[in-house]
């Protein structure tokens, strides 16, 4: 494991695609400025949820939950009148936060499938919830007028702009989440996963160890639905719907678990492939799904697991 | 509350009770013997409502088109176990949460090549449509009674399987410990399948019943799967009894819930109702392993 000399194929493929990614707005695409941005808000939810999911062990089938309640802040905030991004994006983290320390603090009692089933059951209710709630949009949803303004720094309402100032935000987060998952507290989330009775006969408080950690992902998750907010310029609570969550998960595991890299690469992986195969056929998903599950059973570390080849593979 | 209301709300929550527990109880024993999470039992649900609708229609009868797709569906399930879950067993849940949404995807895909988008609407049979009185100056639709009625056959059916036969003996240990089954030189690939054929024909089932009296259309399986979900985690994975004592309580509170509440909280209460179960007893209420 220590010993590498030369750079290794993910490493490649880390810099080929963080290159593609500068030069992309170059081209003057509006499509693919506006596809790529998309891209990378979700590599940075499938990220956060990577923390939970491949580092903590929680299968989370709730995600998008706090993806749409930053894009409801953001939405809210602007119709009340909050345009800059110096409070709605902040408030987009914190509630969320907010939220998954009532909704972790209930789930994280159970474990298993039944982890997974409470988490989904909390994401519907916040679904139905803002499905009924006629004062910003109901199950119609509400357009945001425009995007948020940065006090004038940069004009976030040029594609080009917007594009680089989410393409600094996902590197930030993650450069953030490795030094995280790196850290004392990162060991100690990662023993929990192994084994969380030894982690507690150690003496570690394991409950709030993966508290923080749900928390710290969910307002991850919160930030990026302010930035979707801001890329769509669109709310609805199809944001929250259960099938979204699915796609999140299946962008992480698609990419590979507990690498925090891979889950982007799935994010990418998956909506280009949306964009690929609906070229070729309306009917695109009769494609994807067999191609999901050939993934899910040969390639069991998913894309970045391919990428390490056998030798990293324990 | 007026109580001839009462009662009426009460038959539709227990309409909507029997047929969550027909979908549960393929769940909840696929879950609890092969120890696998099938988001896709919602597709085998859509899947025998398509293909009554279709037999309906070319027949002209309910009847022989439920005896004709209830066949199929379990072919179908079978072929599903076969060819992809079989592969799943060994592998954690969030694999098998993976695949069997991959399995959605297909499923509505394909039924949207097939019988295309819109809608299909199946009559219910012409012996059981129309109103019957049930007290004096009370009516109900007899169809849905027939459902119940139907509900609760299959559920005592199930439950003379489950406890007094051979097989269902099988079940019970395999729900109990599955290692210990296949030790003892019990046939588990063989009783994997037959489990679950026996829960795409429930699921199947569920679905022909609900064609008439809602619409057969693509995404009809997600909408109820979520809702089983939370019937077998309320029920406890693996318990039949469960499924069946958390199928009717879930059907009767969101019924009452959609009577007496606001819209914004009718929705909630049954995930609430979950949350609140899962938070007294995180294993819910009948748990089947040990």
């Amino acid at each position: 494991m220590a010993k590498k000399r030369y750079p290794d194929l993910r490493q490649i493929v880390l810099l080929v695609v963080l290159a593609a990614f500068l030069t992309v707005p170059l081209f003057g695409e509006l499509f693919y400025t506006r596809l790529f941005t998309r891209i990378m808000i979700y590599a940075i939810v499938a990220l956060s949820l990577d923390l939970i999911l491949g580092y903590g062990g929680m299968v989370s089938f709730g995600h998008a939950a706090f993806f749409g309640l930053g894009a409801y802040t953001v939405g809210i905030l602007a119709q009340h009148g909050v345009q800059t991004a110096f409070v709605a994006w902040p408030a987009a983290i914190v509630g969320s936060a907010l939220v998954a320390v009532v909704i972790g603090a209930i789930s994280l009692r159970t474990s298993g499938v039944y982890f997974i089933m409470i988490t989904l059951a909390f994401a519907q209710m916040l679904y139905y919830f803002f499905f009924s709630l006629e004062e910003y949009g109901g199950s119609d949803g509400m357009p945001l007028v425009s995007r948020n303004t940065v006090a004038g720094l940069i004009d976030p309402g040029d594609h080009n702009s917007f594009y680089y100032l989410v393409l600094v935000i996902m590197l930030l987060t993650l450069l953030v989440s490795r030094r995280m998952v790196q850290s004392r507290f990162g060991m100690v989330i990662q023993g929990v996963r192994e084994n969380e009775r030894r982690m507690r006969a150690l003496g570690f408080a394991t409950f709030r160890y993966k508290l923080v950690c749900f928390v710290i992902s969910a307002a991850i998750a919160g930030f990026a639905g302010a930035l979707i907010a801001n890329q769509t310029l669109y709310i609805s609570p199809a944001f929250m719907h259960w099938t979204r969550s699915g796609d999140i998960l299946v962008m992480v595991i698609l990419g590979g678990l507990g690498s925090l890299f891979g889950p982007m690469l799935g994010a990418l992986f998956l909506l280009l492939a949306e964009e690929v195969l609906a070229g070729f056929t309306e009917h695109w998903m009769i494609l994807l799904g067999p191609l999901l599950i050939i993934v899910v059973v040969f390639a069991r570390r998913g894309i970045y697991g391919l990428l390490a080849g056998a030798k990293d593979v324990d | 509350m007026d109580p001839i209301l009462i009662f009426i709300q009460g038959l539709n929550g227990l309409q909507l009770g029997v047929m969550l527990f027909l979908m549960a109880a393929g769940l909840t024993l696929v879950f609890g013997v092969m120890n696998l999470i099938n988001l896709a039992h919602g597709s085998l649900y859509m899947l025998g409502a398509y293909l009554a609708a279709t037999f309906q229609q070319r027949t002209g009868s309910f009847l022989l088109a439920v005896l004709l797709a209830i066949p199929l569906t379990i072919l179908i399930g079978m072929l599903i176990e076969v060819i992809v879950l079989r592969a799943l067993y060994d592998r954690d849940h969030l694999d098998q949460v993976l695949a069997t949404f991959a399995l959605i995807l297909f499923f509505n895909e394909l039924v949207r090549i097939v019988w295309g988008p819109q809608a299909y609407f199946m009559a219910a049979p012409a012996l059981l449509s129309g109103y019957i009185r049930i007290l004096p100056g009370v009516t109900y639709p007899l169809f849905r009674l027939a459902i119940i009625a139907v509900g609760l056959v299959v559920a005592l059916l199930l439950y003379l399987l489950i406890a007094h036969t051979r097989l269902g003996m099988l079940i019970r240990a395999g729900a109990t410990n599955r290692e210990m089954v296949g030790a003892l030189g019990v046939n588990i690939r063989l009783l994997y399948t037959l489990v679950f054929g026996l829960g795409a024909a429930l699921a199947g089932l569920a679905g022909m019943m609900a064609g008439p009296i809602l619409s057969v259309e693509v995404g009809m399986g997600e909408s109820i799967i979520i809702l089983t979900f939370v019937v077998i985690v309320i029920g406890g994975i693996g318990s039949i009894r469960g499924a069946f004592i958390a199928s009717i309580a879930v059907g009767i509170a969101d019924t009452f819930g959609r009577v007496l509440l606001p819209p914004a909280l009718a929705s909630m209460v049954i995930y609430v109702l979950m949350a609140a179960v899962l938070y007294w007893r995180p294993q819910g209420l009948f748990p089947a392993h040990g």
